[in-house]
């Protein structure tokens, strides 16, 4: 089973150590991992996916509490929340594959965002599958580096309420 | 005024009479300030027991250990120490030195990353950047240490820390933290169902663990359980928590626990867990004990409640005070059937096995020693065999009994016992240890002398790791492997040494004569027993 974390910690240094010292250990999985300071400086949120078995994921809850520097914690389904990931891609194209590389993005909603005479920059922002799907199909290419944001979710605004 | 003096000053504030510590360069100015206070300091002879010690003296006094070392190798030793205090949630300040703070992270002589290290086994750590910042952690760390489930909080302060001047000193007089505020009060509807769980209940079980102790709450279960007359089993670290004569204390539970407790666990229809985690080594498979009862698990800990077995009502609050409120209900109840069954267990319990002949029986012993000592004695167990023995024949009386339970570590109960000793020098305290956990921790018998601290220590000798000896026995068909302490020094010779009165013991005639003695006398002592090498638990 999947669920999502959103952890609003205290923005000091050591606390993703923290946090993600207490998955490493307790042995819970991290499947994705994304922070960044939120509108307030002085907390950061924290945006975990993880999957267990419902007490694996009740104790994740539990022990985030635990720590002294989490504020708050938020956890849903993907089905409850607003999941986006960013990513970007760097291919080496020739003349010939150019044109069905143009086709895959503007199919999967991706943008060219940076380009030289052999290589080129594809950017996505879209759901975790989405993003998943165009490395699939960008697989056949010559795929040269890779970057991902890992996902970032906000529980819907009709649940939220 | 410099942090260092800062420092002390919280620790003055914050009623702090004695601390164990080492010291090093790096924490040089914290103990220079601390020469101009009252505040005692005795120097161990290792770090590790630095911290054994406060916990000792922290189980003992109800208040927060506090232990300092330095940095680096100092601040690695104390290691150890911090995550057996962990595991048994024992109160303390861990204060380490730390190189420059313009040098962190460049390894220089004698650094280390000691926040880093012990993250998974300290409540909480700091790392103190800005000499204004001490007044503030010194106050949330001993809030942190002391509250809900407590536990030990490290400060790590950098030498250049401790020398910077601090304008303004004002000690807070509240803790201001959005992110920490323990539960106390249990929920009232949830301690209501209580009293309808006892009247549906034909055979119900109390499960105290170290919990109920840590929260000062003994004669509050002692006035609960005789209410409505509910027997009581323990844990390890519940061991006291109701007099070993209590007709409702039907002793540990566990493998190593009694028969009978376990049987009252396994056939009641009601489990209220007190203040114990469910862990391993007192269940074995926690699945079997919720399928057809109703259990109640009351914990200040939330993660604690469900993590090994989920339960049917869960009451998160300080144990006492649950207790308090507790007392304000009221069931109609007779569970006189009950009990009966349970004593006509408790009777058919086989007595224990069979002494060895030639040697020093160490139920026996136990068993007499627990009766001559003070009624309010404090106990402290080692690890290993001795550890086993000392669960199921140290009878508790009105004191205190100690021992590294979630941990297991070994060399615990000599400096622990210096720690209790110092807590309250009017209480006899005696420490019981295998030849191999006092070989881990004979060097603090320099501590007790310098700082004349009487402990009176046994120790029971049979040259082996006798708990692990009796596991590879029974397990790789007696192919002893590093289990065998031979070579161990002559202890008639260490006690002189260190001069301390010494009594050997190789067999069972006259022991009582001799225990009196050793008890008798009024400095430290110093007691070896001779047991069979091949002496089992069992």
């Amino acid at each position: 089973m999947k669920r999502l974390y959103s952890i609003l910690v205290e923005n000091r240094s050591g606390v993703l150590a923290k946090v993600s010292g207490l998955f490493a250990r307790r042995c819970f999985n991290i499947d994705s991992l994304a922070v960044g300071e939120t509108d307030d400086p002085s907390t950061s949120c924290i945006t975990i996916v993880s999957s267990g078995d419902k007490s694996t994921l009740e104790q994740i809850e539990k022990q985030l509490n635990k720590k002294i520097d989490v504020v708050k914690i938020k956890t849903f389904s993907e089905e409850e929340s607003i999941s986006l990931e960013l990513m970007l891609v760097k291919i080496k194209y020739t003349r010939s594959n150019r044109r069905e590389i143009m086709e895959i993005c503007e199919i999967m909603d991706a943008k060219i965002v940076d380009m030289s005479r052999n290589l080129m920059m594809i950017q996505i922002c879209d759901t975790p599958e989405r993003t998943a799907a165009l490395l699939t199909m960008l697989k056949g290419t010559a795929i040269m580096e890779v970057a991902r944001t890992g996902t970032l979710a906000l529980q819907k605004c009709s649940l939220s309420e | 005024m410099i942090g260092a003096d800062a420092i002390v000053k919280c620790l003055e504030k914050e009623g702090v009479t004695t601390l164990f510590g080492y010291p090093g360069v790096a924490i040089c100015p914290f103990f220079n300030s601390i020469l101009e206070t009252k505040i005692e300091t005795i120097l161990v002879r290792s770090e590790q027991n630095a911290a054994h010690a406060a916990s000792g003296y922290a189980r003992v006094s109800g208040k927060v250990g506090v232990c300092v070392a330095t940095s680096g190798p100092g601040a690695t030793n104390l290691i150890t120490g911090i995550a057996t205090a962990y595991a048994d949630s024992i109160p303390l300040i861990c204060i380490t030195g730390q190189v420059d703070s313009k040098l962190l992270g460049s390894d220089v002589f004698q650094e280390a990353d000691v926040t880093g290290a012990c993250e998974s086994f300290v409540k909480y750590s700091y790392l103190i950047k800005d000499v204004s910042d001490i007044p503030r952690v010194m106050k949330e760390a001993f809030h942190i240490a002391s509250t809900g489930r407590k536990g030990p909080v490290l400060i790590d302060i950098p030498i250049d820390i401790q020398n910077r001047q601090i304008t303004g000193f004002k000690y807070p007089d509240s803790v201001h933290m959005r992110t920490y505020k323990p539960t106390v009060k249990g929920h009232a509807m949830q301690i209501g169902k209580i009293g309808k769980a006892l009247e549906k209940s034909r055979k119900p079980v109390i499960l105290a663990g170290g919990g109920v102790i840590l929260s000062g709450a003994r004669k509050n279960l002692h006035d609960f359980s005789h209410k409505y007359g509910i027997p009581v089993v323990s844990t390890m670290m519940g061991i006291g928590v109701l007099p070993g004569d209590d007709p409702l204390y039907y002793g540990m539970i566990g493998n190593n626990g009694r028969s009978y407790a376990n049987l009252a666990m396994k056939e009641s229809d009601l489990l209220i867990v007190i203040g114990a985690r469910i862990a391993d080594r007192a269940i074995s498979s926690p699945d079997l004990v919720a399928k057809n009862t109703v259990l109640i698990h009351i914990d200040v800990d939330p993660a604690e409640i469900g993590k090994n077995v989920g339960p049917t009502i869960p009451i998160v609050g300080d144990i006492k005070s649950i207790f308090e409120d507790l007392a304000g209900i009221s069931a109609k109840c007779d569970f006189s059937e009950w009990i009966k069954t349970l004593d006509g267990y408790r009777r058919k319990e086989p007595s224990r096995k069979k002494p060895r002949r030639k040697y020093v029986d160490p139920a026996g012993f136990i068993s007499i020693l627990s009766d001559k000592m003070d009624d309010n004695a404090v106990y402290v167990a080692d690890v290993g065999q001795n550890q086993m023995w000392s669960c199921s024949y140290y009878k508790a009386k009105k004191g205190r009994f100690l021992t590294s339970g979630g941990m297991g570590t070994m060399g615990y109960s000599v400096p622990a016992a210096i720690g209790a000793k110092k807590a309250d020098k009017r209480l006899q305290v005696v420490a019981v240890c295998g030849d191999g956990s006092f070989q881990m921790s004979m060097n603090e018998l320099a501590t007790m002398m310098q700082h004349k601290i009487p402990v009176k220590i046994i120790v029971f000798n049979n040259g082996y790791l006798g708990l692990v000896r009796e596991y590879q026995h029974n397990t790789y068909n007696a192919n002893y492997s590093m289990v065998s302490l031979s070579g161990g020094p002559d202890l008639a010779c260490i006690a002189e040494a260190y001069g301390i009165p010494f009594i050997r013991i190789t067999d069972n005639t006259g022991m009582e004569d001799k225990i009196d003695e050793f008890l008798k006398e009024k400095g430290a002592g110093l007691m070896e027993c001779m047991l069979d090498p091949l002496d089992t638990v069992k």
